[in-house]
C-alpha cells in the first residue's frame, strides 16, 4: 500500500470512527485538529522525499484492479499538477479543523463531515483514472451539500439543493465526456495516463470536439465560470465558514485542475479547437466576477465573486495555452505555470478571508459591509489579517498572487495578445478590496463595530499560517515552482500534439 | 470420448437436474403454504423457516449449475446459461430481502404463510421468465409470475390496496391476452415457437405482423417490468399494498421480464424484411419511461409512492442495455449488473421504510437522524444509490448502461440518461433533506396519518423483538450497496456472459 494511499484514506477512517464512536464534542474536535496535522506531516514529508528526478513516471504511484469489467483501477500517483493541489489541501483542512475547535454546533458530526471531505478532495487530485477521478469528485459534491444543509445559516435549505442540483449535473456531462473517451480508447480504458498517451480522440474531429464540450461543461460548473456560476454566490453566502473556506479554497480547484489533468492531455486537438472559447470564457469570467463583486454590499457575496474573477485567471492561462499560432512553447508552458500557482494562491487566500468572514458573522450574525466602520479600533488583530489577505488577493507582489497573476498574464498575453483585457480584473479587484477595507476598518468605529470582539488565539492560529504561505510563496516561489515547471512542460508537448 | 458424451447429453437434453434451483422454489411455495394450514397462528413461523430454506437449496443448486455448461434444455425451450443464474440468484436473495424486511409486518398474522407461497410463486415465475427460450414457456411464466403478484397486493384489505390490486390485474389481464396474441401472432409467421425457430423463420416474413406481433409481446412484458406505457399500476401498488408486497411487486418482476425482452430481441433477425428498428423502439420507451417517472416523482409526498415512481424511471435506464441487446458485448454484462444493484437499492429503501411503518410522509422523516442514525444512514445510502452516486451500487450499473448504451450508437439516450438522472437528485433530496433536519418542536404533529391499523388484515400485535429483523434488513442491503463496488462486482468476472442462441 502506497502512502499516498494512507494520506487519503486516513481522514475517511477518522470520519466513520467519529461516526461510530459517541465521542465527546471536545475529543471530537481535538482527533479531527490531530488527524489533520498528521496529514500535514505525512504530505509535507512525501514532499521533501520525493524523488528527486522529475522523471515522467509518478511519484507514490499505486495501481490495483478494482472494476475490471470496465478496465477501471484504483491508480493513485503525484505529478507536478497534482503536488501543489494535494499539499493545498491538507493545509486548508488544517486551518479549518483549528477554526472549528470553536464549532459548537454538532462537532462530532462536523468533524466527521469534513473528515470526509477531505477525503474526496484529496482523492481528486491523486486519482489516475478516469472513474476513480469521477467518484471522488461526486463524493465532494455530497459531502459539501450536507455540510451547507447542515451548519449553513440563513436559506441553508435552498442553496445546498441549489449547489447540489447544478454540481451533479455538470458532473454527469462530465461522466457523459468520461464515457466518450473510455469507449474511443482501444482497448476501452478509464486510466488517466493510458489515455493522455494515445489520446484516443486525436483526429476525430466532431466526435472529439463534442465529447470536450461535454467534460468542459462539467468543469466550467465546478470552477464556476460565467455563465455556470449562478450557484457560488448562494452556496457561499449561507455555508458555514469552514464550508466556505473548503468550498473556495479547495472543491473549486477540482474544475480547473481537471481542465490541466484531462481535458487538455486527454483531447489535445480537440482543445485547441476549443481554446479560443475557453479563452473568451475565461476573460468574461474575470472581468464580470470583478464587476459583480464591486457591486456588492455583502461582504462574504463580495468574496465569493472575487473566486468567479480569480478562477477566471486560471482559465484565460489553460485557454490561451491552447493557442497554438504564433506562440512560443516557453510562453504557453508559463501560462500553465501560473495557472497552478494561481490555484494554489487563491485557495490559501480565500481560504483566509472566508474565515475571517466567518468570524465577522460570528460576532455579529451579519455581512454587510454597512453597519460596520472603523474595526481597526476594537479589534486591531482582525484589521492587520483582514488587511494582509485583501492586499494578497489584489495581487499585491510579495504575495503568492502576483507570482500567480504575473505568470498567467506574461504566459496569455504573449500567445494571445487579446487577454489583456484580462488585466483590468486586476484594477477592478484592487478598488474593491480597497473599498471594503476602508467601510469596514477604518473611520469612526460605528454600528456593529462597536464591541468587536477581536481574533483570539484559536482563530489567529486558523488563520494567521494561510497569510503566511501565501507570503512565503510570494517571497521564496523557487519550491513550489520547480514542482510544477517540469510537467508543466510535458503538458504543453502534450496539447502541441 | 468425453466431447461424444456431453453432445449426446444435449441432444436429448431432457434433464430435470438442469432445472433444480427452479424445482427448489416450487416445493418450497407449495411446502410452507401446507406447512401453514396445519399450523397454530403463532408458529407460521416454521413456513418462513421452510421458505428460506428453499431459497436458500435453490441459490445452492443455482451456484452449482453455474458451473455447468451454457446450454438449452427441453428441446431448447428454456436456457440455462450464466444469464439465467445471474438472474436465478438476484431473485433469490431479492425474496430473502424481501422476506426479512417484511418479517415485522407479516409475522403472526392470518396470512403469512399464504404470503409466503405467493412470494415463492411469484419469484418462480420471475426466474421463468427469464429463463424462457420459447414463447409459450413465456406466456406460461409471464401467468405464473403475475397471478401470485395480483394476490399478494390484495392482501392488504385497505381501499388503497384494492384500487391498487384492481388497476394491476386490469392491465395485467390487458397486456396478458395482447401477449398471447403476440405469441400467436408470431408462432403462426414462424411455424415455431423456440427462438431458435424465430431467428430463422421469421427472416422472411412481412415486417409488419412480426412487428405487431413483437410489440404486443413487448406490451406484455412492459407490464411485468413496470415500465411506460404499462406503468400505471406500479405507484398504486407500491403504495397501497403491504411493504412486502410493494418492495416485490416493484423490485422482483421486473429482473425477469428485462432479461426475456433482452433474449427476444436477441433471437429477432437482423436485416431482412423483418429487421425493424427495435433498438430505436426499445429507446424512446427507454427515454419516457425515465422521463415520465421523474416528473411523476416529483411532486409525492407518501415515500412508498415516491419510490413506485423513481422505480419506473429506473426501468428507463434499465431498458437502456436492452435496447442495445446484440449490439454490443457489453449490453448483458450492463444489464444484470444495473439489475443486481437496482434490487439491493431499491429493497433497501423499502426496508427503511418497512421498519418505520408510521411514516407515511416525507415530511414525517423529520428529525430521523437524530432519532434513528442507523436507519438514517441506511436509507441515505440507498436514496443516494437510486440517484447514481458513486461508489455506490447503481452507479456502476448506471456507468456500464450508459457505456452499453454509448456503444451500441445510442449516444443521444446517454445524454437524455443524464439529464434525468440530475433530476432525479431533486426528488430524492426532498426526502434525504427532512431526515437530517433537527426536530421540529412540535414533533409528532405531522406522524400519526396512515399507521398500522389502517392494515385490518395485518393488525395482530408486533412483537418489538422481530423489528429486528426488518432493521438488520435495511442495514444489510445498506452496507451491500456502499460495498457493491468491491463485493459483488468482482463476482460479475466470473460469469461468462453471452446468452445461449
Amino acid at each position: 500500500m502506497s502512502v499516498l494511499s494512507i494520506v487519503v484514506f486516513l481522514p475517511l477512517v477518522v470520519a466513520c470512527f467519529l461516526v461510530a464512536v459517541r465521542v465527546p464534542d471536545t475529543a471530537a474536535r481535538w482527533i479531527w485538529c490531530a488527524l489533520s496535522a498528521a496529514e500535514v506531516l505525512l504530505v509535507a514529508g512525501m514532499w521533501l522525499g520525493r524523488p528527486a528526478d522529475p522523471s515522467t513516471s509518478l511519484d507514490f504511484e499505486q495501481r490495483v484492479g478494482w472494476i475490471s469489467t470496465v478496465a477501471s483501477s484504483y491508480h493513485v500517483g503525484l505529478d507536478g499538477l497534482s503536488w501543489p493541489l494535494v499539499a493545498l489541501t491538507v493545509v486548508v483542512f488544517a486551518s479549518c479543523s483549528v477554526y472549528a475547535l470553536n464549532e459548537g454546533n454538532r462537532p462530532r458530526l462536523h468533524a466527521a463531515l469534513f473528515c470526509f471531505l477531505q477525503t474526496t478532495c484529496l482523492g481528486v487530485f491523486a486519482a489516475q483514472d478516469l472513474l476513480l477521478f469521477f467518484v471522488f469528485f461526486d463524493l465532494s459534491i455530497v459531502g459539501m451539500y450536507f455540510a451547507i444543509a447542515g451548519w449553513g445559516h440563513g436559506q441553508a435549505a435552498r442553496s445546498a439543493l441549489m449547489f447540489f442540483l447544478y454540481t451533479f449535473l455538470g458532473s454527469l456531462a462530465l461522466l457523459v465526456g468520461f464515457i466518450g473517451l473510455y469507449l474511443a480508447a482501444t482497448p476501452h480504458t478509464f486510466d488517466i495516463v493510458e489515455l493522455s498517451r494515445t489520446a484516443p480522440l486525436q483526429g476525430s474531429g466532431s466526435v472529439g470536439v463534442l465529447v470536450l464540450g461535454a467534460i468542459l461543461l462539467g468543469l466550467a460548473v465546478k470552477t464556476p465560470t460565467f455563465p455556470f456560476h449562478t450557484w457560488l454566490p448562494p452556496a457561499h453566502t449561507d455555508a458555514p465558514a469552514v464550508g466556505s473556506a473548503v468550498l473556495a479554497g479547495v472543491l473549486l480547484k477540482m474544475g480547473t485542475y481537471g481542465f490541466v489533468r484531462i481535458a487538455m492531455p486527454l483531447l489535445p486537438d480537440a482543445w485547441r479547437d476549443w481554446a479560443w472559447v475557453v479563452l473568451a470564457v475565461g476573460i468574461v469570467s474575470v472581468l464580470y466576477g470583478a464587476l459583480v463583486a464591486l457591486a456588492q454590499t455583502n461582504l462574504k457575496r463580495m468574496i465569493a465573486y472575487t473566486s468567479v474573477n480569480h478562477m477566471g485567471y486560471v482559465v484565460v492561462a489553460v485557454g490561451a495555452a491552447g493557442v497554438l499560432t504564433g506562440s512560443a512553447e516557453q510562453a504557453r508552458q508559463v501560462a500553465i505555470v501560473g495557472a497552478v500557482t494561481q490555484m494554489v494562491s487563491h485557495g490559501l487566500i480565500t481560504a483566509a478571508l472566508f474565515l475571517l468572514a466567518g468570524v465577522v458573522h460570528e460576532r455579529t450574525g451579519t455581512y454587510d459591509m454597512g453597519s460596520f466602520g472603523g474595526l481597526a479600533r476594537p479589534a486591531p488583530r482582525y484589521a492587520a489579517l483582514f488587511a494582509i489577505a485583501a492586499f494578497a488577493s489584489l495581487g499585491l507582489p510579495g504575495f503568492s498572487g502576483f507570482i500567480a497573476e504575473f505568470q498567467v498574464f506574461t504566459g496569455a498575453i504573449a500567445t494571445a495578445p487579446i487577454s489583456a483585457l484580462a488585466v483590468l480584473g486586476i484594477l477592478i479587484t484592487a478598488a474593491l478590496f480597497l473599498r471594503a477595507l476602508q467601510r469596514l476598518l477604518t473611520g469612526e468605529t460605528v454600528g456593529r463595530s462597536v464591541g468587536f470582539r477581536d481574533l483570539g488565539a484559536v482563530e489567529m492560529c486558523a488563520i494567521g499560517p494561510l497569510l503566511i504561505l501565501a507570503l512565503a510563496i510570494g517571497v521564496l516561489p523557487a519550491p513550489l515552482l520547480d514542482v510544477i515547471t517540469p510537467t508543466a512542460g510535458q503538458l504543453v508537448d502534450l496539447v502541441g500534439r | 470420448m468425453i466431447t461424444a458424451l456431453t453432445s449426446a447429453m444435449t441432444m436429448t437434453n431432457e434433464d430435470p437436474l438442469a432445472l433444480l434451483p427452479e424445482i427448489c422454489l416450487l416445493a418450497g411455495a407449495l411446502l410452507s403454504l401446507l406447512a401453514g394450514s396445519f399450523l397454530p397462528r403463532q408458529r407460521q413461523w416454521v413456513a418462513r423457516l421452510i421458505a428460506v430454506a428453499a431459497l436458500l437449496g435453490s441459490a445452492a443448486a443455482s451456484v452449482v449449475a453455474l458451473a455447468g455448461p451454457a446450454r438449452t434444455v427441453y428441446t431448447s425451450t428454456y436456457a440455462v446459461d450464466d444469464a439465467t443464474g445471474a438472474v436465478r440468484l438476484i431473485v433469490i436473495a431479492a425474496t430473502l430481502l424481501v422476506i426479512a424486511l417484511g418479517v415485522s409486518e407479516v409475522s403472526g398474522t392470518a396470512r403469512e404463510s399464504e404470503t409466503y407461497c405467493l412470494l415463492l410463486l411469484s419469484a418462480l415465475g420471475t426466474v421463468v421468465l427469464a429463463g424462457a427460450h420459447d414463447l409459450l414457456v413465456l406466456a406460461v411464466a409471464f401467468l405464473l409470475a403475475s397471478i401470485p403478484l395480483y394476490g399478494l397486493i390484495g392482501l392488504a384489505r385497505t381501499s388503497a390496496a384494492a384500487e391498487a390490486v384492481l388497476k394491476t390485474y386490469l392491465l395485467g389481464a390487458l397486456t396478458n391476452i395482447l401477449l398471447l396474441l403476440g405469441v400467436a401472432l408470431l408462432a403462426a409467421l414462424a411455424g415455431a415457437t423456440t427462438y431458435g425457430g424465430l431467428t430463422t423463420e421469421l427472416a422472411d416474413s412481412p415486417a409488419p405482423a412480426v412487428a405487431v406481433g413483437v410489440v404486443a409481446v413487448l406490451g406484455g412484458l412492459l407490464f411485468k417490468a413496470g415500465g411506460v406505457p404499462a406503468h400505471f399500476w406500479v405507484p398504486d401498488a407500491a403504495q397501497g399494498g403491504t411493504v412486502t408486497a410493494a418492495a416485490f411487486a416493484t423490485t422482483v418482476p421486473k429482473i425477469g421480464a428485462l432479461i426475456a425482452i433482452y433474449r427476444l430481441l436477441e433471437a429477432l433477425p437482423r436485416g431482412g424484411a423483418a429487421g425493424l428498428d427495435w433498438p430505436l423502439l426499445i429507446a424512446v420507451l427507454a427515454a419516457l419511461s425515465m422521463t415520465l417517472g421523474n416528473l411523476a416523482a416529483f411532486g409525492q409526498d407518501d415515500p412508498r409512492r415516491l419510490l413506485g415512481w423513481s422505480t419506473v424511471s429506473q426501468v428507463g435506464y434499465l431498458l437502456m442495455p436492452v435496447a442495445v441487446a446484440g449490439r454490443t458485448d457489453e449490453a448483458l454484462p450492463a444489464l444484470l449488473l444495473y439489475l443486481a444493484g437496482y434490487a439491493v437499492t431499491n429493497l433497501g429503501a423499502f426496508a427503511v421504510t418497512a421498519a418505520l411503518p408510521e411514516r407515511r410522509t416525507l415530511a414525517s422523516y423529520r428529525g430521523l437522524a437524530r432519532q434513528q442514525p442507523v436507519l438514517a444512514g441506511a436509507l441515505l445510502v440507498c436514496l443516494l444509490s437510486l440517484v447514481g452516486t458513486p461508489p455506490t451500487a447503481v452507479f456502476t450499473g448506471k456507468v456500464a448502461a450508459f457505456t452499453a448504451a454509448w456503444d451500441g450508437g445510442l449516444a443521444w439516450l446517454v445524454v437524455v440518461a443524464a439529464l434525468n438522472t440530475a433530476a432525479s437528485l431533486f426528488y430524492y433530496l426532498r426526502w434525504i433533506a427532512p431526515v437530517f433536519r433537527p426536530d421540529a418542536e412540535t414533533d409528532g404533529k405531522s406522524r400519526s396519518r396512515g399507521d398500522a391499523s389502517s392494515f385490518p388484515g395485518f393488525s395482530a400485535p408486533r412483537s418489538p423483538v422481530t423489528g429486528g429483523t426488518t432493521r438488520a434488513s435495511a442495514v444489510v442491503a445498506a452496507v451491500i450497496v456502499l460495498t457493491f463496488a468491491v463485493t459483488v462486482l468482482p463476482l460479475a468476472n466470473h460469469f461468462d456472459l453471452q446468452l445461449t442462441r
